[in-house]
């Protein structure tokens, strides 16, 4: 079947008429996974509930009645994602072993529209970080590492170790949810942004990122990391799979009251033919210090590409833009150190065996569940709220992330429809070459083109562009009007038929339909 | 500046989490170091903003009616020291040991 179709074009159109089943796509999923063991992209492999998801699945198509496009259709969640009866660890000691007693709204959303829930994918630990390298379970390769596109490119060694340990990293913090999509091992996978944590891995790993507006989706069971930017994260193959997946997840949750009442209504991306109309903003604040000469070179292109299609495009400023990084730094510092209290051990999670009062369990526990990220954070989150720093730093922060949401107000007051601008300041670096920076300088340097978009709530998404030179993928985002996700996916969708971004070509993945590659270009963009 | 030792100690007390080690307490000062870079931005007049959704957003609210609960038995599931319906703590009231008592890093800086 159309392993590598569009959802709503091809997929469903397969189930219905039964050229595949929904316990076949599950399966050789869940065979994909196995022989892409080394990827480490899952935690979790939820074999057994998955088949039965996919059996009841087949059921509903055979009387002919599917709950709609995602029934049978085989997902991925990240395991910061509460699954009932499945553990979520969020790749913490703290949380190994901890079975959610419920579903995530999200997940949830997702059951209840028949989707199959193969499994929970590997993190950096609760979130934090750029690279899916800091959790307990390890990092997690990107699929593209061990792509004939890759290996084309890298110099040959001459030993087969060197070649093991050229990796490549997947970005982060859903970076084994980019993975999974990415080598198709699933069709859609759930992440979370905070910080880019979306964007950025889908850009390494060569798949649609988005991050919806704040408020748009909700965050019941998504366990938290700054309750102010937070949002659940959708990695798909294509723009359209991401309408797909956005129009079943949407809408008001009274479970989370950041949500916003009005109603949703589920849409089908247009086929753009006349950009014409459009106003593309590039802010030229996103040309940061250590942006690659290719990517700068990319976005430059993609602004021709959308001036000789006749729309309108003309440079921005977001001035505040260098100080996102700053205020993200102390707002989220901040809020972790509050979100982090709940894990003391009485109630779940990791509890030490000192006895000798609360407060020395509280400790202890939290000394062996955290990594030193997260105590870190906590440290210097605790830090900034203390009463003679509150005003200083978390109130001022919270001041200057004003400033950076005023910015996007006065220039899409302007008259800019979409921004865009690069997603990552170059292609993903091998893992030996990032572990050697600590995880808040990576993230510090990796966010800075993805953040200001959570300081403001602002819809985002990254769109796989072209290949690097060494082989691997970059993308490019656009940046959105709040809850003007219908006008943004149009034109990442049009865009995305421009560039024609290549296929990855990986021996593991054993693909039976060639028809299906008949539709399918080598970058025509690069 | 250099963060005192009290603070440090008084962090680690309301974090309950420790520093542990120097690369702790050097993680603190360099986090510190770039955060003050915030003090670059004049934000005179500006109000300090909670939420983005602070123009459209009206707090739901709903009846005050029961309408899930019951769950005693899958909440405690995943504690590891319970007695019949209660999460079982250590002795509480205790506080930490002061500096000079305690196996910290902190000793002796």
């Amino acid at each position: 079947a159309a392993l590598n179709g569009g959802l709503r074009s091809q997929v469903s159109a397969a189930l219905k008429e039964g050229r595949v089943t929904p316990t076949e796509l599950c399966q050789r999923c869940l065979a994909l996974i196995k022989s892409t063991k080394f990827l480490n992209a899952y935690i979790t492999v939820a074999e057994e509930t998955a088949l039965k998801q996919a059996e009841e699945s087949e059921e509903r198509y055979k009387r002919g009645q599917p709950l709609g496009i995602l029934d049978g259709i085989p997902i991925a969640v990240k395991d910061n994602f509460n699954t009932a009866g499945i553990e979520t660890t969020c790749a913490s000691n703290m949380l190994k072993g901890y079975i959610s007693p419920y579903n995530a709204t999200v997940v949830q959303k997702l059951l209840d529209q028949g989707a199959v829930l193969l499994g929970k994918t590997n993190l950096d630990e609760f979130a934090m970080g750029s690279g899916s390298t800091d959790g307990v379970f390890g990092p997690v390769r990107n699929p593209w590492s061990y792509s004939k596109q890759y290996k084309e490119k890298s110099v040959p060694k001459s030993h087969s170790e060197d070649e093991e340990s050229n990796w490549v990293i997947t970005g982060g913090s859903s970076g084994g949810s980019a993975a999974a999509v990415s080598s198709f091992t699933c069709f859609a996978a759930l992440g979370s942004d905070t910080g880019g944590s979306t964007r950025n891995p889908a850009a390494h790993c060569g798949v649609v990122g988005l991050k919806p507006t704040y408020g748009l989706i909700s965050r019941h069971g998504l366990i938290p990391l700054v309750n102010s930017m937070d949002v659940p994260g959708i990695l798909t193959r294509c723009v359209d799979d991401a309408a797909v997946l956005l129009g079943s997840l949407a809408g008001h949750d009274p479970k989370d009251s950041t949500t916003i009442q009005d109603g949703f209504k589920p849409f089908e991306l247009p086929n753009l033919t006349d950009v014409s109309k459009l106003s593309i903003g590039i802010p030229k604040e996103y040309h940061a210090p250590g942006l690659s000469s290719e990517i700068l070179a990319l976005w430059s292109k993609a602004a021709d590409l959308f001036k000789n299609a006749g729309a309108k495009v003309v440079e921005v400023s977001l001035p505040h833009t260098p100080y996102s990084i700053v205020c993200y730094h102390v707002l989220c510092t901040a809020e972790v150190a509050s979100n982090m209290a709940r894990f003391d051990g009485l109630e779940y999670g990791h509890r030490s065996d000192m006895k000798d009062s609360t407060e020395s369990m509280y400790a202890a526990t939290r000394r062996e569940g955290f990594n030193d990220v997260v105590r870190g954070r906590i440290l210097s989150g605790n830090y900034f709220l203390l009463k003679q720093n509150y005003e200083k730093y978390f109130v001022k922060a919270q001041k200057v992330r004003r400033l950076i949401a005023n910015d996007f107000v006065k220039v899409f007051r302007s008259g800019v429809d979409i921004l865009l601008t690069p997603t990552t300041l170059s292609d993903a670096t091998p893992y030996t070459e990032f572990i050697q920076e600590d995880n808040r300088t990576r993230s510090a340097q990796d966010d800075i083109l993805t953040q200001a978009a959570n300081m403001a709530g602002l819809p985002a998404i990254n769109v796989p562009t072209a290949l690097s030179e060494r082989g691997l993928p970059v993308g490019l985002q656009f940046i959105g009007r709040s809850f003007q996700e219908k006008q943004l996916l149009t034109v990442a969708k049009w865009f995305e038929k421009q560039v024609q971004f290549p296929v990855i070509q990986l021996e593991e993945v054993k693909r039976h339909d060639t028809d299906v590659f008949q539709h399918q270009k080598s970058a025509s963009f690069s | 500046q250099q963060v005192s030792v009290e603070v440090l100690e008084h962090l680690e007390h309301l974090a309950l989490v420790d520093f542990r080690d120097a690369e702790g307490v050097e993680r603190l000062q360099k986090a510190i170091q770039f955060a003050d870079q915030l003090h670059e931005v004049n934000t005179d007049g500006v109000e300090p903003m909670d939420s983005v959704l602070e123009d459209r957003w009206c707090l739901y609210l709903r009846e005050d009616d029961v309408t899930e609960g019951n769950c005693t038995k899958e909440l405690l599931e995943n504690a590891r020291e319970k007695v019949e319906e209660y999460f079982v703590a250590p002795p509480g009231n205790i506080p930490l040991p002061k500096l000079e008592e305690r196996e910290t890093f902190l000793e002796g800086s």
